[in-house]
């Protein structure tokens, strides 16, 4: 059934699909090691976090917290404010993001379409300044809901309900879950699922790694640890570098016609690099990752073209 | 046989620990010794990477892009041509 009764209705649900070109090829006689790409481009604003966006939204109508015609307010570097915008422009709530002066200009173009209201934190601090703003704007205005998907069971409990028991459903066999760890909600969510349908399923977190601008932090306790992470759930975690991430993203694009935005090229890296531990191994495996969203946002930073460099997004917040 | 050689990124955080270096190189098997070789070579870097014996919460330690953590942390062990990098905990989010 593809009929919807309105936008948010069609969240989720998205297409799991082969990369039969990408994949690596087994060793003669052994099983085969198959990646498979969640496309969470197809989601209501082409991200990921349409799922969050609508479950801490739904959860806090549940519970009062969000009265008609409320201020939202959120820390974010685009995707999950660019979802709360949209959800917020349909329900009639106002929206504030704080967002890094230094995330891509679609995203402001973005945000200010739907009628979201931009707080710019300073860029040295990264997304890490960007939720102590926050955190400081909400305590200044106690009529502002706070949803903060970094510590907001809803977002976990969103990819619990919905992200994990849709690639169950769709690849039993799954022996790998791939996603990218940044709120830490898809990894918490899916991954506990997958995990409790199937104690072997490895969970794998793949961060990008910033670049310096962002690690300019005052000092080492001003590093952030999302309220939501629970390293229990993950059996392994990569710090993938912006050029690594570049070179899959462009190989999503060229090999398999997947356009994706930068922090898949981050995921697929650790993806493809379990998938040739399985090879060398000699075991099967069917490794399924998230692609968070499409590429078109991330046009500004130049890092598709020909003479594209990744340089470049050291001084970006790419996820 | 002496110990491998491994290649250590520091975050700019710690680098007025290293004289600004941003690479050093020091011997171990394992993470522990490479954290005590470190600490032997710049003064109060140990310090800043441990915590009762135990790497602090804000600090993420990576064995050729691998999360310590994950790898038996302390134990992990070393060999030659890894390369090891430092970094403080940030939070990302797409």
């Amino acid at each position: 059934m593809t009929r919807y009764e309105s936008l948010e209705a069609s969240l989720g649900h998205t297409p799991l699909i082969g990369l039969p070109k990408l994949s690596p090829k087994a060793q003669a006689g052994k099983p085969a090691v198959r990646l498979w790409a969640k496309l969470e481009d197809r989601n209501p604003t082409g991200s990921i976090k349409d799922r969050t966006a609508i479950a801490m939204i739904d959860d806090a109508e549940k519970t009062g917290k969000l009265k008609p015609g409320a201020t939202i307010l959120e820390p974010t570097s685009g995707n999950t404010g660019i979802s709360l915008a949209m959800v917020a422009k349909v329900r009639g709530y106002k929206l504030i993001c704080v967002m890094p002066e230094n995330t891509s200009i679609e995203r402001t173009q973005i945000l200010e379409m739907w009628g979201a209201k931009i707080i710019y934190s300073p860029a040295a601090g990264g997304s890490n300044e960007a939720v102590r703003v926050a955190k400081e704007l909400a305590a200044e205005n106690p009529d502002w809901v706070f949803l903060y998907q970094y510590g907001n069971p809803a977002n976990t409990l969103a990819h619990y309900t919905t992200t994990g028991p849709e690639i169950y459903e769709d690849l039993p066999t799954v022996t790998h879950f791939v996603a990218g760890l940044g709120t830490t909600g898809t990894l918490m969510g899916a991954g506990k699922y997958l995990r409790e349908k199937n104690p072997n399923i490895s969970v794998i977190a793949a961060e990008p790694r910033y670049g310096e601008v962002v690690y300019g932090l005052r000092n080492l306790d001003a590093g952030f640890v999302p309220e939501l992470y629970d390293a229990s759930v993950i059996t392994r975690r990569f710090s993938v570098g912006a050029q690594d991430s570049v070179r899959r993203v462009k190989e999503l694009l060229e090999v398999e016609g997947i356009f994706a935005g930068i922090s898949t090229g981050a995921i697929l890296h650790a993806a493809l690099g379990v998938a040739k531990e399985c090879v060398d191994a000699g075991v099967g495996a069917d490794i399924a990752f998230i692609v968070c969203d499409g590429g078109w946002k991330y046009l500004s930073t130049g890092v598709y073209g020909k003479d594209g460099d990744p340089e470049v997004l050291d001084g970006q917040l790419w996820a | 046989m002496s110990a491998p050689t491994i290649e250590v990124r520091i975050p700019t955080i710690l680098r007025p620990f290293t004289k600004g270096e941003k690479v050093v190189s020091v011997e171990a098997t394992n993470l522990a010794e490479l954290i005590s070789a470190l600490d032997a070579n710049y003064t109060g870097l140990g310090e800043r990477l441990l915590e009762n014996g135990e790497l602090r919460r804000f600090i993420n330690i990576y064995i050729n892009d691998e999360d310590v953590r994950f790898m038996g942390s302390l134990t992990a062990s070393l060999k030659a041509g890894d390369s090891v990098t430092i970094l403080p905990a940030v939070a990302g989010g797409c």
